[in-house]
């Protein structure tokens, strides 16, 4: 007999989907925040309306995008040194 | 006097005495002892110095001042949480080795001339090198002798600088040295082979996750602090330094981002946590150092709060592959909960320690004018949180359900990573207690409406990169790999230059001897032709024969003798 095991909330997509959106929200609520919280630029530009953010995205999917490119210059099979 | 032990020695003894004990002892034992080190800290207190003649030198075994002090510190809390976390082990070499390491190397920051120095900087690489070979398989024991290797080079180094050092300033004290002179140039080199500087930093990628789970705790502690900790004393200021760690704490990332083995993906993110330092040391500002040396301290707390999560996993199923795992949070909810205070921690999100450390540094870094550090520095910070923030607790605890059902860490791991969770909490919450025991006093704040929202939409939209790659089939799978990297230098490219040259010796040796073969046989055969069967000289002769010959040669002589 099989055991039934506990379903989490987690194991539904539709919740991961509500996690998605809420974390959306979440970051748009922080960028228009920017409007009213006084900013203390440290470098100048980075007191731009909503700087963090944008440079915060782009800055992970340029990373991950030439992390990929990177793959394919150095990725060897797991027992490379091995053999 | 306890007061005339040095602190470190106070850890090696106990870790050369734990074989002797009884196995029920030893883990009390290895409690106690940074318990009593620290204590003992606490109780000298700064501007204590302890002196011997040694070697025709005055000799400064201890000293202790604001630098010194804060490492010392923390490495004795390492000492604690580790003697914790490895309450299982209870045979073989690797919790005597652990301690002798963590005492060396305590004894190393409070030496205070560079013989002393050395003389520790050599036993801890020794000790360290124990622990890798505690991991038990073949691959720790070849990482294991790699590992020495680069790290007695590192040793060389400061003995040859040293001396340099000595013939030209006749002083072997252990302060400012700077790169004026060759000598400092050879120590600046030891340093950096410590802190894993970019292409001498493949030691760290290839040794630490090797280790045992308990072992690569302990190791991701101490080695590379006492090279922080060097640099930060010998060669604060130097702009060098400043780029140097930009590139440390950048390039490691993308490595981090493919990687599999997940505890080899903490050492990259070791290793881009080293940059910021080495920005705040070359930086040379209060507030650069002040940066350095708070970060360093939160580094080895956080960090090794992520070792000891995926130690515990490692633990329970053998295996920390991002490819093998997914869904352990059902298994391991105190696990998954003490890891994600760590990657909190070391994504400096607002009321974890990183949050109160690293942004010294970067404001340092700003206040001088180094905008384009700066913004590959906040680069780093937003993959900081991408692959050990994020990429870590997720594969390990979330992703896919890998179906893996086991049981929750054993419960001294779970107190140990509580320990932990507890110390990075308490210094993000409380950083004004915290700062109290940095080298300089400082009025920073770092609780600003401005730098708490900068941080939060930096971070929330770093995961939602994260989400958005991940639920558009972008993000790069796990996959079992093997990634080249600097070290491919010689277990690729030099280990193949060594089998050639192996080869060609072999061959050269090889035709040597077929030469001398022939050789050899030519000579036999004019041997055997002269002397063998029937051979001209093995004939006999007749007397009147010899005769002849021995008048013959008789009247050559006298004939030779007249002329």
């Amino acid at each position: 007999m099989k055991i039934e095991e506990k379903k989490y909330w987690l194991d539904r997509p539709d919740n991961v989907r509500k996690l998605y959106l809420g974390l959306w929200i979440f970051g748009a609520l922080l960028v228009l925040a920017d409007l009213v919280v006084q900013r203390h630029a440290e470098a100048g530009f980075d007191g731009w309306f909503g700087f963090y953010g944008v440079y915060g995205f782009v800055a992970c999917v340029a990373l991950v995008l030439a992390a990929k490119l990177l793959r394919r210059a150095v990725m060897r099979p797991e027992n490379h040194y091995d053999r | 006097m306890i007061a005339d032990i040095p602190a470190g020695l106070i850890l090696v003894a106990a870790g050369l005495a734990l074989p002797l004990l009884p196995p029920a002892l030893r883990g009390a034992v290895a409690l106690a002892a940074p318990v009593l080190a620290f204590a003992q800290l606490l109780w000298i207190g700064a501007g204590y110095q302890l002196e011997a003649d040694a070697f025709g030198f005055t000799l400064t075994l201890v000293r202790t001042d604001a630098l010194s002090l804060p490492f010392g510190y923390v490495f004795c809390i390492a000492a604690f949480l580790n003697a914790i976390f490895s309450w299982h082990v209870r045979r073989g070499i690797e919790q005597p080795a652990a301690l002798v390491y963590a005492g060396t190397a305590t004894a190393a920051i409070f030496a205070g001339d560079l013989l002393t120095l050395f003389i520790f900087w050599e036993l801890s690489a020794i000790g360290s090198a124990f622990v890798v070979w505690a991991g038990g398989t073949q691959r720790a024991y070849g990482a294991g002798m790699r590992y020495i290797i680069v790290q007695l080079a590192s040793g060389m180094l400061l003995a040859a600088g040293a001396a340099v050092h000595y013939a030209g300033t006749g002083s072997l004290s252990f302060d400012h040295i700077g790169l004026e002179g060759a000598g400092g140039a050879l120590i600046f080199a030891a340093c950096g082979i410590k802190c894993a500087f970019p292409l001498l930093h493949n030691w760290l990628q290839d040794a630490y996750p090797e280790a045992s789970p308990s072992g690569t705790v302990v190791l991701s502690a101490f080695t590379t602090k006492i090279g922080i900790y060097a640099l930060a004393r010998a060669f604060p200021g130097t702009e060098m330094l400043i780029y140097i760690g930009t590139a440390m704490a950048a390039f490691p990332i993308f490595y981090a981002v493919i990687e599999n083995d997940l505890r080899r993906v903490l050492a990259y993110s070791l290793n881009n946590q080293l940059g910021f330092m080495v920005v705040g040391i070359g930086l040379g500002t209060e507030l650069g150092l002040n940066g350095a040396v708070a970060h360093a301290f939160a580094d080895i707390l956080f960090k090794g709060l992520l070792f000891m999560s995926m130690g515990a996993v490692l633990y329970r199923t053998g295996t920390v592959k991002g490819t093998d795992l997914g869904g352990l949070y059902k298994s391991m909810p105190w696990t998954t909960a003490f890891c994600i205070v760590g990657a909190t921690s070391i994504s400096a999100f607002p009321l974890f320690s990183g949050f109160v450390t690293k942004s010294m540094i970067m404001t340092s870094a700003a206040e001088q004018g180094y905008t384009v550090v700066w913004l590959v520095l906040l680069f780093a910070s937003a993959g900081v949180f991408h692959h050990a923030g994020i990429k870590i607790p997720f594969f390990a605890f979330f992703a896919h359900d890998s179906g893996i059902r086991v049981k929750e860490a054993p419960g001294h791991m779970l107190g140990a990573m509580a320990l932990a969770a507890a110390l990075c909490i308490c210094i993000g919450v409380f950083p004004g207690a915290f700062y109290a025991v940095l080298p300089f006093t400082t009025d920073y704040v770092p609780y600003t409406s401005s730098h708490v929202l900068s941080q939060l939409q930096l971070l929330v939209f770093s995961a939602l990169a994260f989400s958005w790659l991940m639920r558009n089939g972008i993000y790069p799978p796990e996959l079992r790999s093997t990634n080249l990297d600097a070290d491919w230098l010689y277990r690729g490219l030099g280990a193949r230059a060594a089998a050639g040259l192996t080869f060609a010796l072999r061959e050269f040796l090889a035709s040597l001897g077929d030469a001398a073969g022939m050789l050899g046989r030519a000579g036999g055969r004019a041997i055997h032709r002269l002397h063998g069967t029937e051979g001209v000289l093995a004939r006999t002769w007749s007397t009147g024969g010899m005769v002849t010959w021995v008048a013959i040669l008789l009247a050559a002589y006298l004939l030779v003798y007249y002329v």
